[in-house]
Protein backbone atom coordinates (compact mmCIF):
# COMPACT_ATOMS: atom_id res chain seq x y z
CA UNK A 1 0.00 0.00 0.00
CA UNK A 2 1.60 3.18 -1.32
CA UNK A 3 0.56 6.00 1.17
CA UNK A 4 1.36 8.90 -0.42
CA UNK A 5 -0.69 7.90 -3.76
CA UNK A 6 -3.64 6.41 -1.50
CA UNK A 7 -3.98 10.39 0.08
CA UNK A 8 -3.20 11.91 -3.92
CA UNK A 9 -6.10 9.56 -4.98
CA UNK A 10 -8.23 10.72 -2.07
CA UNK A 11 -6.93 14.31 -2.90
CA UNK A 12 -8.47 13.54 -6.40
CA UNK A 13 -11.52 12.91 -5.41
CA UNK A 14 -12.14 16.52 -3.22
CA UNK A 15 -9.76 18.96 -1.79
CA UNK A 16 -9.35 18.21 1.48
CA UNK A 17 -8.11 18.82 4.70
CA UNK A 18 -5.45 16.38 6.59
CA UNK A 19 -7.71 15.16 9.45
CA UNK A 20 -10.13 14.73 6.96
CA UNK A 21 -7.72 12.95 4.76
CA UNK A 22 -6.81 10.39 7.35
CA UNK A 23 -10.16 9.50 8.34
CA UNK A 24 -10.99 8.56 5.06
CA UNK A 25 -7.88 6.76 4.76
CA UNK A 26 -8.80 4.78 7.84
CA UNK A 27 -12.60 4.36 6.88
CA UNK A 28 -11.16 2.79 3.75
CA UNK A 29 -7.76 1.62 3.57
CA UNK A 30 -6.83 1.26 7.07
CA UNK A 31 -7.86 -1.96 7.70
CA UNK A 32 -7.48 -1.85 11.70
CA UNK A 33 -3.97 -0.11 10.93
CA UNK A 34 -4.52 3.75 11.59
CA UNK A 35 -2.75 5.75 9.46
CA UNK A 36 -0.77 8.25 12.60
CA UNK A 37 -1.21 12.13 12.06
CA UNK A 38 2.38 13.01 11.82
CA UNK A 39 2.96 10.63 8.74
CA UNK A 40 -0.35 12.26 7.26
CA UNK A 41 1.42 15.75 7.76
CA UNK A 42 4.72 14.77 6.32
CA UNK A 43 3.99 13.21 3.60
CA UNK A 44 1.59 15.93 2.40
CA UNK A 45 4.58 18.00 2.70
CA UNK A 46 6.40 16.02 1.08
CA UNK A 47 3.76 16.24 -1.80
CA UNK A 48 3.64 19.89 -1.67
CA UNK A 49 7.41 20.55 -1.88
CA UNK A 50 6.97 18.04 -4.95
CA UNK A 51 4.37 20.22 -6.56
CA UNK A 52 1.93 17.14 -6.75
CA UNK A 53 -0.20 19.11 -4.02
CA UNK A 54 -0.77 22.96 -3.53
CA UNK A 55 -1.54 23.58 0.21
CA UNK A 56 -4.00 26.83 0.37
CA UNK A 57 -3.53 29.19 3.65
CA UNK A 58 -3.92 28.14 6.98
CA UNK A 59 -7.03 28.62 8.09
CA UNK A 60 -8.37 29.66 11.94
CA UNK A 61 -9.20 26.26 14.15
CA UNK A 62 -8.23 24.01 16.34
CA UNK A 63 -5.31 21.48 15.50
CA UNK A 64 -1.89 21.53 14.12
CA UNK A 65 -2.42 22.10 10.53
CA UNK A 66 -5.80 23.52 9.08
CA UNK A 67 -4.90 24.01 5.67
CA UNK A 68 -6.76 22.67 2.57
CA UNK A 69 -4.69 20.63 0.43
CA UNK A 70 -5.79 20.63 -3.28
CA UNK A 71 -4.10 17.87 -6.21
CA UNK A 72 -2.21 19.65 -8.47
CA UNK A 73 -1.97 18.77 -12.65
CA UNK A 74 1.55 16.85 -11.92
CA UNK A 75 -0.41 15.00 -9.08
CA UNK A 76 -3.27 14.17 -10.89
CA UNK A 77 -1.12 12.55 -13.99
CA UNK A 78 1.08 10.87 -11.01
CA UNK A 79 -2.13 9.06 -9.79
CA UNK A 80 -3.23 8.36 -13.47
CA UNK A 81 -0.08 6.57 -13.97
CA UNK A 82 -0.12 4.53 -10.90
CA UNK A 83 -3.74 3.53 -11.41
CA UNK A 84 -2.89 2.62 -14.80
CA UNK A 85 0.42 0.15 -14.22
CA UNK A 86 -0.29 -3.03 -13.18
CA UNK A 87 0.54 -4.43 -9.39
CA UNK A 88 3.76 -6.25 -9.55
CA UNK A 89 2.86 -10.34 -9.77
CA UNK A 90 4.55 -10.97 -6.08
CA UNK A 91 4.67 -14.30 -4.58
CA UNK A 92 3.44 -13.99 -1.40
CA UNK A 93 4.67 -17.04 0.47
CA UNK A 94 7.07 -19.15 -1.65
CA UNK A 95 9.88 -16.84 -1.12
CA UNK A 96 9.48 -18.36 3.05
CA UNK A 97 8.08 -21.24 2.30
CA UNK A 98 10.17 -22.38 -0.47
CA UNK A 99 13.34 -21.34 1.12
CA UNK A 100 11.64 -23.65 4.10
CA UNK A 101 10.54 -26.54 2.11
CA UNK A 102 14.21 -26.48 0.16
CA UNK A 103 16.20 -26.23 3.35
CA UNK A 104 13.93 -29.34 4.63
CA UNK A 105 14.73 -31.73 2.06
CA UNK A 106 17.92 -30.63 1.56
CA UNK A 107 18.36 -31.55 5.26
CA UNK A 108 16.17 -34.42 5.16
CA UNK A 109 13.57 -32.99 7.69
CA UNK A 110 9.53 -33.84 7.02
CA UNK A 111 8.74 -31.23 3.77
CA UNK A 112 5.55 -32.50 3.32
CA UNK A 113 4.72 -32.17 6.96
CA UNK A 114 5.67 -28.37 6.81
CA UNK A 115 3.33 -28.03 3.71
CA UNK A 116 0.46 -30.26 5.15
CA UNK A 117 0.87 -27.27 8.28
CA UNK A 118 0.91 -24.82 5.93
CA UNK A 119 -1.96 -25.99 4.18
CA UNK A 120 -4.10 -26.14 7.13
CA UNK A 121 -3.42 -23.09 8.68
CA UNK A 122 -4.30 -21.47 4.82
CA UNK A 123 -7.38 -23.12 5.17
CA UNK A 124 -8.53 -21.93 8.31
CA UNK A 125 -7.32 -18.55 7.25
CA UNK A 126 -9.94 -19.36 4.56
CA UNK A 127 -12.79 -20.22 7.09
CA UNK A 128 -12.29 -17.05 8.90
CA UNK A 129 -12.60 -14.79 5.55
CA UNK A 130 -15.51 -16.54 4.19
CA UNK A 131 -17.19 -16.33 7.68
CA UNK A 132 -16.12 -12.32 7.55
CA UNK A 133 -17.72 -11.95 3.88
CA UNK A 134 -20.63 -13.39 5.23
CA UNK A 135 -21.40 -11.07 7.72
CA UNK A 136 -19.01 -8.16 6.65
CA UNK A 137 -20.07 -4.97 4.91
CA UNK A 138 -19.39 -4.96 0.98
CA UNK A 139 -15.78 -3.20 1.44
CA UNK A 140 -14.75 -6.10 3.84
CA UNK A 141 -16.13 -8.78 1.52
CA UNK A 142 -13.95 -7.15 -1.89
CA UNK A 143 -10.80 -7.67 0.64
CA UNK A 144 -11.70 -11.06 1.80
CA UNK A 145 -12.40 -12.07 -2.20
CA UNK A 146 -8.85 -11.01 -2.78
CA UNK A 147 -7.09 -12.78 -0.13
CA UNK A 148 -8.95 -16.01 -0.56
CA UNK A 149 -7.75 -16.05 -4.53
CA UNK A 150 -4.21 -15.64 -3.18
CA UNK A 151 -4.77 -18.10 -0.90
CA UNK A 152 -6.48 -20.39 -3.51
CA UNK A 153 -3.00 -19.61 -5.36
CA UNK A 154 -0.99 -20.48 -3.30
CA UNK A 155 -2.57 -24.04 -1.24
CA UNK A 156 -2.59 -25.12 -5.30
CA UNK A 157 1.28 -24.19 -5.39
CA UNK A 158 1.48 -25.96 -2.03
CA UNK A 159 -0.05 -29.27 -3.73
CA UNK A 160 1.50 -28.69 -6.69
CA UNK A 161 5.13 -28.49 -4.44
CA UNK A 162 4.08 -31.61 -2.59
CA UNK A 163 3.62 -33.86 -5.74
CA UNK A 164 6.98 -32.64 -6.69
CA UNK A 165 8.57 -33.88 -3.28
CA UNK A 166 10.52 -36.62 -4.43
CA UNK A 167 11.84 -34.70 -7.82
CA UNK A 168 12.48 -31.90 -5.77
CA UNK A 169 14.23 -34.06 -3.20
CA UNK A 170 16.71 -35.10 -6.07
CA UNK A 171 17.26 -32.02 -7.32
CA UNK A 172 18.44 -30.32 -4.34
CA UNK A 173 20.34 -32.96 -2.59
CA UNK A 174 22.80 -33.16 -5.93
CA UNK B 1 -21.57 -33.51 18.41
CA UNK B 2 -23.49 -36.61 17.52
CA UNK B 3 -22.73 -38.85 14.87
CA UNK B 4 -25.16 -38.78 12.10
CA UNK B 5 -23.85 -40.75 9.46
CA UNK B 6 -20.80 -43.35 9.68
CA UNK B 7 -19.06 -45.26 7.39
CA UNK B 8 -16.48 -47.78 8.32
CA UNK B 9 -14.02 -49.68 5.97
CA UNK B 10 -16.43 -48.88 2.60
CA UNK B 11 -15.27 -50.49 -0.21
CA UNK B 12 -17.07 -50.04 -4.04
CA UNK B 13 -15.76 -51.53 -6.76
CA UNK B 14 -17.25 -50.75 -10.62
CA UNK B 15 -16.23 -53.68 -12.35
CA UNK B 16 -12.57 -54.22 -12.13
CA UNK B 17 -12.37 -50.51 -11.43
CA UNK B 18 -11.85 -49.84 -7.51
CA UNK B 19 -13.60 -46.47 -6.47
CA UNK B 20 -13.65 -46.69 -2.63
CA UNK B 21 -10.72 -49.39 -0.98
CA UNK B 22 -11.80 -49.29 2.58
CA UNK B 23 -13.37 -45.50 3.03
CA UNK B 24 -13.87 -44.86 6.87
CA UNK B 25 -15.74 -41.47 8.25
CA UNK B 26 -18.11 -39.86 10.15
CA UNK B 27 -20.34 -36.92 9.72
CA UNK B 28 -21.53 -34.79 12.59
CA UNK B 29 -25.57 -33.94 13.04
CA UNK B 30 -25.56 -30.43 12.20
CA UNK B 31 -22.32 -29.55 10.74
CA UNK B 32 -21.64 -29.23 7.22
CA UNK B 33 -18.39 -31.25 5.99
CA UNK B 34 -16.82 -30.93 3.03
CA UNK B 35 -15.56 -33.82 0.72
CA UNK B 36 -12.39 -32.60 -1.43
CA UNK B 37 -9.67 -34.84 -3.33
CA UNK B 38 -8.59 -34.62 -6.69
CA UNK B 39 -10.43 -35.96 -9.94
CA UNK B 40 -10.86 -39.70 -9.88
CA UNK B 41 -10.30 -39.72 -6.09
CA UNK B 42 -13.44 -41.16 -4.98
CA UNK B 43 -15.34 -38.68 -3.36
CA UNK B 44 -17.92 -38.80 -5.62
CA UNK B 45 -18.28 -42.18 -5.02
CA UNK B 46 -18.14 -41.59 -1.22
CA UNK B 47 -21.35 -39.15 -1.11
CA UNK B 48 -23.15 -41.80 -3.15
CA UNK B 49 -22.36 -44.60 -0.53
CA UNK B 50 -23.29 -42.21 2.18
CA UNK B 51 -25.84 -41.60 1.06
CA UNK B 52 -27.36 -44.83 0.20
CA UNK B 53 -27.63 -44.38 -3.87
CA UNK B 54 -24.78 -46.70 -4.33
CA UNK B 55 -24.53 -50.24 -1.75
CA UNK B 56 -21.14 -50.56 -0.57
CA UNK B 57 -19.64 -54.36 -1.99
CA UNK B 58 -18.18 -54.05 1.77
CA UNK B 59 -18.11 -52.64 4.78
CA UNK B 60 -20.94 -50.39 6.26
CA UNK B 61 -22.77 -46.93 6.28
CA UNK B 62 -25.11 -46.32 9.36
CA UNK B 63 -27.47 -43.49 9.21
CA UNK B 64 -28.52 -42.19 12.89
CA UNK B 65 -27.13 -46.05 13.95
CA UNK B 66 -29.14 -47.83 11.57
CA UNK B 67 -27.16 -49.45 8.63
CA UNK B 68 -27.92 -48.84 4.88
CA UNK B 69 -25.93 -52.03 3.81
CA UNK B 70 -28.44 -54.57 5.15
CA UNK B 71 -31.79 -52.26 4.92
CA UNK B 72 -34.18 -53.17 1.68
CA UNK B 73 -34.26 -51.31 -0.97
CA UNK B 74 -37.28 -49.95 -0.70
CA UNK B 75 -36.43 -48.69 2.61
CA UNK B 76 -33.21 -46.77 1.34
CA UNK B 77 -35.57 -45.42 -1.25
CA UNK B 78 -38.11 -44.21 1.60
CA UNK B 79 -34.90 -42.87 3.57
CA UNK B 80 -33.78 -41.36 0.56
CA UNK B 81 -36.95 -39.48 -0.08
CA UNK B 82 -38.09 -37.89 3.45
CA UNK B 83 -34.48 -37.85 5.27
CA UNK B 84 -31.97 -36.95 2.44
CA UNK B 85 -31.98 -33.89 0.21
CA UNK B 86 -29.94 -33.90 -2.98
CA UNK B 87 -28.27 -30.60 -4.48
CA UNK B 88 -26.04 -31.71 -7.98
CA UNK B 89 -24.11 -29.96 -10.05
CA UNK B 90 -26.59 -29.66 -13.14
CA UNK B 91 -29.44 -29.39 -10.80
CA UNK B 92 -31.09 -32.52 -12.23
CA UNK B 93 -34.07 -30.49 -12.10
CA UNK B 94 -37.50 -31.14 -14.47
CA UNK B 95 -37.01 -29.20 -17.21
CA UNK B 96 -40.02 -28.86 -18.60
CA UNK B 97 -41.94 -28.32 -15.05
CA UNK B 98 -42.39 -25.15 -13.49
CA UNK B 99 -39.78 -23.84 -10.47
CA UNK B 100 -42.94 -24.56 -8.26
CA UNK B 101 -43.46 -27.90 -9.41
CA UNK B 102 -40.10 -28.90 -9.23
CA UNK B 103 -39.67 -27.92 -5.34
CA UNK B 104 -43.29 -29.51 -4.52
CA UNK B 105 -42.72 -32.64 -6.38
CA UNK B 106 -40.60 -34.68 -3.49
CA UNK B 107 -43.43 -33.25 -1.10
CA UNK B 108 -45.93 -34.44 -3.70
CA UNK B 109 -44.02 -37.83 -3.89
CA UNK B 110 -44.32 -38.12 -0.30
CA UNK B 111 -48.05 -37.91 -0.13
CA UNK B 112 -48.11 -33.97 1.34
CA UNK B 113 -51.17 -32.56 0.04
CA UNK B 114 -51.00 -30.36 -3.31
CA UNK B 115 -52.40 -27.57 -1.74
CA UNK B 116 -49.75 -27.66 1.75
CA UNK B 117 -46.87 -28.71 -1.03
CA UNK B 118 -47.23 -25.89 -3.80
CA UNK B 119 -47.60 -23.40 -0.30
CA UNK B 120 -44.34 -24.81 1.01
CA UNK B 121 -42.42 -24.16 -2.37
CA UNK B 122 -43.70 -20.73 -2.96
CA UNK B 123 -42.42 -20.26 1.21
CA UNK B 124 -39.05 -21.74 -0.09
CA UNK B 125 -38.88 -19.84 -3.94
CA UNK B 126 -39.28 -17.08 -1.72
CA UNK B 127 -36.43 -17.58 0.65
CA UNK B 128 -34.33 -17.97 -2.08
CA UNK B 129 -35.30 -15.18 -3.67
CA UNK B 130 -37.52 -15.86 -6.81
CA UNK B 131 -40.43 -16.54 -5.63
CA UNK B 132 -41.47 -14.34 -8.94
CA UNK B 133 -40.53 -16.83 -11.14
CA UNK B 134 -42.37 -20.13 -9.51
CA UNK B 135 -44.54 -20.35 -12.46
CA UNK B 136 -41.37 -20.07 -14.72
CA UNK B 137 -39.93 -23.70 -16.50
CA UNK B 138 -36.81 -24.40 -15.17
CA UNK B 139 -35.43 -25.23 -18.11
CA UNK B 140 -35.79 -21.11 -18.91
CA UNK B 141 -33.92 -20.08 -15.95
CA UNK B 142 -30.14 -19.06 -15.64
CA UNK B 143 -28.31 -21.70 -14.13
CA UNK B 144 -27.43 -19.51 -10.86
CA UNK B 145 -31.56 -19.65 -10.49
CA UNK B 146 -32.13 -23.79 -11.44
CA UNK B 147 -29.73 -24.53 -9.01
CA UNK B 148 -31.32 -22.05 -6.59
CA UNK B 149 -34.37 -24.11 -7.25
CA UNK B 150 -32.61 -26.99 -6.78
CA UNK B 151 -31.56 -25.73 -3.65
CA UNK B 152 -35.29 -24.69 -2.56
CA UNK B 153 -35.94 -28.50 -3.54
CA UNK B 154 -33.34 -29.99 -1.60
CA UNK B 155 -34.61 -27.87 1.85
CA UNK B 156 -38.36 -27.86 0.87
CA UNK B 157 -38.84 -31.34 2.52
CA UNK B 158 -37.11 -30.79 5.95
CA UNK B 159 -33.94 -33.13 5.56
CA UNK B 160 -31.95 -34.40 8.34
CA UNK B 161 -29.06 -34.18 5.99
CA UNK B 162 -28.27 -32.90 2.06
CA UNK B 163 -25.75 -34.45 -0.12
CA UNK B 164 -24.58 -31.74 -2.49
CA UNK B 165 -22.28 -33.54 -5.55
CA UNK B 166 -20.04 -29.64 -6.85
CA UNK B 167 -23.28 -27.66 -6.58
CA UNK B 168 -21.50 -24.73 -7.71
CA UNK B 169 -19.41 -26.44 -10.30
CA UNK B 170 -21.07 -25.44 -13.53
CA UNK B 171 -21.36 -21.42 -11.89
CA UNK B 172 -19.59 -18.36 -12.20
CA UNK B 173 -17.54 -17.21 -8.85
CA UNK B 174 -20.42 -14.74 -7.90
CA UNK B 175 -23.62 -17.03 -8.98
CA UNK B 176 -22.08 -19.89 -7.26
CA UNK B 177 -21.03 -17.90 -4.03
CA UNK B 178 -24.56 -17.13 -3.78
CA UNK B 179 -26.17 -20.25 -3.97
CA UNK B 180 -23.33 -21.22 -1.21
CA UNK B 181 -24.66 -18.69 0.82
CA UNK B 182 -28.13 -19.90 0.69
CA UNK B 183 -27.06 -23.45 0.93
CA UNK B 184 -25.17 -23.04 4.05
CA UNK B 185 -27.09 -19.88 5.72
CA UNK B 186 -30.69 -22.27 4.96
CA UNK B 187 -29.19 -25.52 6.45
CA UNK B 188 -27.89 -23.69 9.65
CA UNK B 189 -30.82 -21.92 10.00
CA UNK B 190 -32.89 -25.18 9.55
CA UNK B 191 -30.22 -26.90 11.64
CA UNK B 192 -29.65 -29.43 8.53
CA UNK B 193 -26.54 -31.91 8.23
CA UNK B 194 -24.58 -30.53 4.64
CA UNK B 195 -22.42 -33.48 2.89
CA UNK B 196 -20.56 -31.01 0.33
CA UNK B 197 -18.54 -32.78 -2.42
CA UNK B 198 -16.04 -29.87 -3.91
CA UNK B 199 -12.23 -29.86 -5.42
CA UNK B 200 -12.71 -25.53 -4.85
CA UNK B 201 -11.02 -24.46 -2.04
CA UNK B 202 -13.20 -21.37 -1.43
CA UNK B 203 -16.09 -23.75 -1.88
CA UNK B 204 -14.98 -26.12 1.23
CA UNK B 205 -14.10 -22.88 2.89
CA UNK B 206 -18.14 -22.57 3.72
CA UNK B 207 -17.60 -25.93 6.04
CA UNK B 208 -16.39 -26.80 9.26
CA UNK B 209 -14.05 -29.73 8.32
CA UNK B 210 -12.97 -31.12 5.49
CA UNK B 211 -12.67 -34.98 4.75
CA UNK B 212 -10.26 -35.00 2.56
CA UNK B 213 -10.26 -38.64 -0.09
CA UNK B 214 -7.78 -40.05 -1.98
CA UNK B 215 -7.27 -43.36 -3.96
CA UNK B 216 -10.82 -44.25 -2.73
CA UNK B 217 -9.31 -43.71 1.33
CA UNK B 218 -10.38 -41.12 3.14
CA UNK B 219 -6.56 -39.61 4.47
CA UNK B 220 -8.04 -36.95 7.03
CA UNK B 221 -11.26 -35.72 8.42
CA UNK B 222 -10.61 -31.76 9.11
CA UNK B 223 -8.38 -29.78 7.27
CA UNK B 224 -7.21 -30.71 3.81
CA UNK B 225 -3.88 -33.01 3.88
CA UNK B 226 -1.52 -34.13 1.32
CA UNK B 227 -1.41 -38.14 0.43
CA UNK B 228 0.54 -39.09 3.27
CA UNK B 229 -0.33 -42.51 5.15
CA UNK B 230 -4.39 -43.94 5.15
CA UNK B 231 -5.29 -42.76 8.55
CA UNK B 232 -8.48 -45.59 8.09
CA UNK B 233 -7.81 -46.82 11.65
CA UNK B 234 -8.27 -43.21 13.24
CA UNK B 235 -10.39 -41.12 10.47
CA UNK B 236 -10.62 -38.40 12.64
CA UNK B 237 -7.68 -37.49 13.42
CA UNK B 238 -6.54 -34.26 15.17
CA UNK B 239 -6.28 -30.63 13.27
CA UNK B 240 -2.88 -29.58 12.47
CA UNK B 241 -1.33 -26.60 13.96
CA UNK B 242 -1.85 -23.61 12.45
CA UNK B 243 1.15 -21.58 11.18
CA UNK B 244 1.45 -17.76 12.28
CA UNK B 245 1.63 -15.29 9.57
CA UNK B 246 0.15 -17.89 7.05
CA UNK B 247 -1.84 -15.22 5.45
Amino acid sequence: MSVPLTLLGLLERAPSHGYDLKRDYDTFFGRGKQLPFGQVYATLGRLARDGKVAAGEAEPGDGPDRRRYIITDTGRGEVDAWLADPVEPEPHLQTVLFAKVTLALMLGKPAETYLDTQRAAHFRRMQELTELKRTGPLVDVLLADHALFHLEADLRWIDLTSARLTELAEAVRK
Amino acid sequence: MTTLIEARGVVKNFGQTPALRGASMTVRQGEILAVMGPSGSGKSTLLHCLAGIFPADSGEVAFQGQSLTTMSEADRTKLRRTAFGFVFQFGQLVPELTAADNVALPLLLNRTKRKVAYKTADTWLDKIGIGDKGGRRTGELSGGEAQRVAVARALAMAPKVIFADEPTGSLDSLTGEKVMDLLTGLAREQGTTVVLVTHDARIAAYAERVATVRDGVVFSVDLPQTAAKPAAAKPDVAPAAAVKGAD
